[in-house]
């Protein structure tokens, strides 16, 4: 039984390194910058909805706030780089400990609420956060921040004549997203969110320390969602506060998840798999004219997969496998 | 030697409600007791204030020499409580082995080891066969037993058992009851929480009878079953649901 | 203004608080019900006062119609039964605005003339405005209805009996998406009201329904889930905190002190003011 658990972990991460490899080599043979921009998205995506994934899958903790984290990885780069001119991985990294430290704050108060409380409790804090930026003069208020353009370099991590670094960029940080998940899965961390997840009582019988948890995969996911947004931030060369902070952020890190498989390993980089190349094409095609048509399909297309497989596309896999398990 | 479980006096207040008053009990090591008493004695309430799932009003609780009154539950457990529910509250999305990994952590940090553990456990509570199967799928009896394997992965020294004896079938009652011998064989003190008289009387080596919140009677189950307090108690209870 | 809030809240008490649906389509309700509102003003000149009525039975309608198409089968989800409400309800929205889009354009509109546009009425020589008075006052209506409605009829038993447990109640012969389609066709009929006054002062465009549909949640999480007086309270609360703000913040952050209220109340009460759930 153990050796059939161990064989199952060790697939997972051949078909990870797998898949990441074949994307790296994807950039041979795509060229074309607008497709290499919707693989670049996709992987960002799936990065920040695995780590939304954590708190919200696997701990069920639903958070509709993430953005917050997103905007405040974002702002915290482009804040120390044009005024302080601090490199932005260190920005980045800055930018996910804030996160993370914010996460861990803002649980004291908001771990005590449950259900609708708790989501619309994250909903508001990210929309406080969104009308404070767009008054903080010093930060650009509305009008948001361009960021200086000093030249393609790694070092400053700017590149306008290629888009490729930005493309590797967001594969290692999808990557990283995905190991750790897959890492924290089979450990003591991913044990105790599964478990305050289905029923907090009777893990806190079990020894679990269910406040802990919670705050550990809230500052986990912060961190990891903050790398994404100052990723973002500088891959746009631009932010104001709707661009990095709007609600649509909070729901585009849901959603992949959710479609994909909420709490699951492979959900979030299935989902955006589909989903953002989805968003991007409709909008690009379909929704030229203004008319709307882009939404109709696209807002169809949520609503036929939610309901049709409420477990997310996840389960179109394994239940054939479940049915060889249980015989 | 002194008990591995005292309660000291303890009360519990909701509102102008008296759900335990002045309850004095022992539990010591290596005994099966039974805790037992009609509907709305307050047996559940010290269950609860046993397990840590609120403080008492008044009052104090100690475990193994140590006073634990305000001590959070899963503090409690890992000095040694381990506690099932009456309401089956398994790890529904997560498969059996899971449910009890979770439980087996308390003890061992490395994954590995505690998967080991945990394996062990569903030996000893004869659910090996089912281990991958999700909690949701197993039948009522295997959730009970689910439960024990959950809290015997924390290695308690004393195990409390909130009425998994009761609403099984006489089959699944007497393997139920062959479980928790083999438990306090294994060394475990156990505490069990019990409606219905006739199931856990041949079990225990001691019972405590509550009544309205007080120790009623409390000795030899073969003496308690024939005291007159407890036999008008249990009839007036039985009276009444009958009416 | 707060009454306003009170308003739409109150139909969102309806769906989210008292049925525990979660219903991310609301806003949009609102903005169909402005349209309609509109339509009816532009093509057929009725007067939105007059046409709330019919707004509202249009509503009903449709509220009912989203419940049996959509809803039910969300809620009949065997996994993550929340998270599929969710997002079903959401992708509805995303749809709807599609089909505003689609069919009347991103265009900002708006009544121009009707009877309650832009006029004042002086109360022992404070000018209130028309409109808002007449919201304050349907909205007081609406609530009162409501309370008595779930509190007073076999209905609202029947609607709380069901949310406790569906399968008691199919056991005494109600039907439960009888009642619960009838619960949302009332939830959407009340937005229609709303929506049919807001129409007369406000732009009406796709996408005003999500400005509205977050104070509208944290109305009713004010107040508590599961109450229709916290909801009244909460929209009342939400009208104040918006008016104070306004003396003492910049006009664009005037929404934080709702917010930092919400933020403030569940801290200290999980459930809302007055909630049961």
């Amino acid at each position: 039984m153990d050796k059939a658990f161990a064989a199952r972990r060790r697939r997972d991460l051949i078909i990870a390194a797998v898949l990441a490899g074949l994307a790296a080599l994807a950039p041979l043979l795509i060229k074309d910058v607008y497709v290499q921009n919707i693989l670049i998205l996709t992987l960002m995506y799936a990065a920040l909805s695995q780590s939304w994934n954590i708190l919200s899958g696997y701990c069920g903790q639903i958070s509709l706030g993430h953005a917050l984290y997103f905007g405040i990885g974002a702002y915290t780069t482009e804040l120390l780089f044009t005024k302080f001119g601090v490199l932005p991985w260190f920005g980045m990294l800055a930018g996910g400990v804030i996160a993370a430290i914010i996460a861990m704050g803002l649980g004291y108060p908001f771990f005590r609420l449950r259900g609708h409380y708790f989501v619309i409790a994250t909903i508001v804090i990210a929309e406080i956060g969104l009308l404070l930026f767009q008054n903080w003069e010093w930060a650009g208020a509305a009008m948001g921040i361009t960021v200086p353009v000093r030249g393609d370099s790694w070092l400053k991590f700017q590149f306008m004549r290629s888009k490729l670094p930005y493309f590797y960029f967001a594969l290692v940080l999808c990557s990283l997203a995905w190991f750790v998940t897959w890492w924290l899965e089979d450990s003591k961390w991913g044990f105790w969110w599964r478990a305050v997840k289905d029923n907090p009582e009777a893990a806190e019988s079990l020894g679990v320390v269910v406040f802990n948890s919670k705050m550990g995969a809230a500052a986990v996911s912060a961190f990891l969602v903050a790398i994404g947004g100052a990723f973002y931030a500088q891959f746009l060369a631009y932010i104001d506060p709707e661009s990095v902070m709007g609600f649509q952020f909070s729901l585009l890190m849901a959603l992949p998840a959710v479609l994909g498989g909420i709490g699951t390993l492979w959900g979030p980089v299935l989902g955006a798999a589909i989903l953002i190349p989805m968003t991007e094409l409709t909008r690009s095609y379909i929704g030229g004219s203004g008319r709307g048509v882009d939404l109709i399909v696209y807002g169809a297309l949520i609503v036929a997969i939610s309901l049709a497989l409420p477990r997310g596309l996840v389960s179109l896999f394994s239940r054939s496998k479940a049915k060889g398990a249980t015989r | 030697m002194t008990a591995l479980l005292e309660t000291r006096g303890v009360w519990q207040r909701f509102g102008g409600l008296i759900a335990n008053s002045d309850v004095s009990i022992s539990v010591g090591r290596g005994e099966i007791v039974g805790l037992i008493g009609p509907n709305g004695a307050g047996k559940s309430t010290l269950f609860n204030l046993i397990a840590g799932v609120l403080p008492p009003t008044q009052g104090s609780i100690w475990f193994d020499g140590e006073d634990v009154t305000n001590m959070p539950a899963a503090e409690r457990c890992q000095r040694g409580v381990g506690r099932t529910f009456q309401v089956g509250k398994s790890f529904e999305t997560m498969t059996v082995i899971d449910n009890v990994i979770v439980g087996a952590l308390v003890r061992n940090t490395v994954m590995r080891e505690a998967r080991r553990k945990a394996h062990k456990v569903l030996e000893f509570t004869g659910l090996a066969a089912r281990a991958d199967v999700l909690a949701s799928d197993l039948v009522p009896a295997e959730k009970r037993r689910l439960e024990v394997a959950r809290a015997l992965a924390t290695e308690p020294k004393l195990l409390l058992l909130d009425e998994v004896l009761t609403g099984l079938t006489p089959t699944e009652a007497q393997t139920g009851v062959a479980l928790v011998r083999k438990v306090r064989d294994a060394g475990i003190t156990v505490l069990m929480v019990e409606h219905v008289m006739e199931i856990v009387m041949p079990l225990v080596d001691r019972a405590i009878v509550l009544d309205l919140g007080k120790v009623l009677v409390e000795g030899k189950p073969s003496d308690v079953v024939r005291d007159p307090k407890v036999i008008s108690a249990y009839l007036g209870d039985r009276h009444a649901v009958g009416a | 203004m707060g009454l306003l809030y009170g308003l739409i809240a109150v139909g969102l008490a309806l769906i989210f608080g008292l049925m525990d649906v979660t219903n991310f389509a609301h806003g949009e309700f609102l903005m169909i019900a402005m349209y309609l509102s509109f339509f009816l003003f532009a093509f057929f000149a009725i007067d939105p006062l007059l046409s709330a009525p019919l707004v509202a039975a249009a509503m009903f309608v449709f509220g009912a119609v989203v419940y049996l198409l959509l809803v039910r089968f969300a809620m009949r989800a065997k996994a993550n039964a929340g998270m599929v409400q969710i997002f079903t309800t959401f992708g509805l929205a995303i749809v709807m605005r599609g089909l505003a889009q689609y069919f009347f354009t991103p265009d900002y509109r708006s009544i121009p003339q009707s009877w309650l546009g832009g006029k004042t009425i002086s109360v022992a020589g404070i000018f209130l405005p028309e409109p808002q008075l007449v919201g304050a006052l349907v909205s007081i209506a609406a609530f009162a209805g409501l309370y008595l409605f779930v509190h007073r009829t076999d209905f609202g038993r029947a609607l709380e009996a069901t949310r406790e447990d569906p399968g008691a109640v199919a056991l005494v012969g109600i039907d439960k998406n009888r009642v619960f389609a009838f619960g949302w066709g009332l939830g959407a009929a009340l937005v229609g009201l709303a929506g049919a006054i807001m129409a007369v002062f406000f732009y009406i465009y796709p996408d005003v329904g999500a400005s509205f549909a977050l104070i509208a949640y944290v109305t009713v999480a004010l107040g508590g889930f599961g109450s229709v007086f916290g909801a009244f309270a909460g929209g009342i609360i939400v009208g104040l905190v918006e008016a104070v703000t306004a003396l003492v913040l910049p006009p664009s952050l005037k929404s934080v002190g709702i917010y930092a209220v919400y933020l403030l109340v569940v801290f200290i009460r999980p459930r809302g003011l007055f909630g049961s759930m």
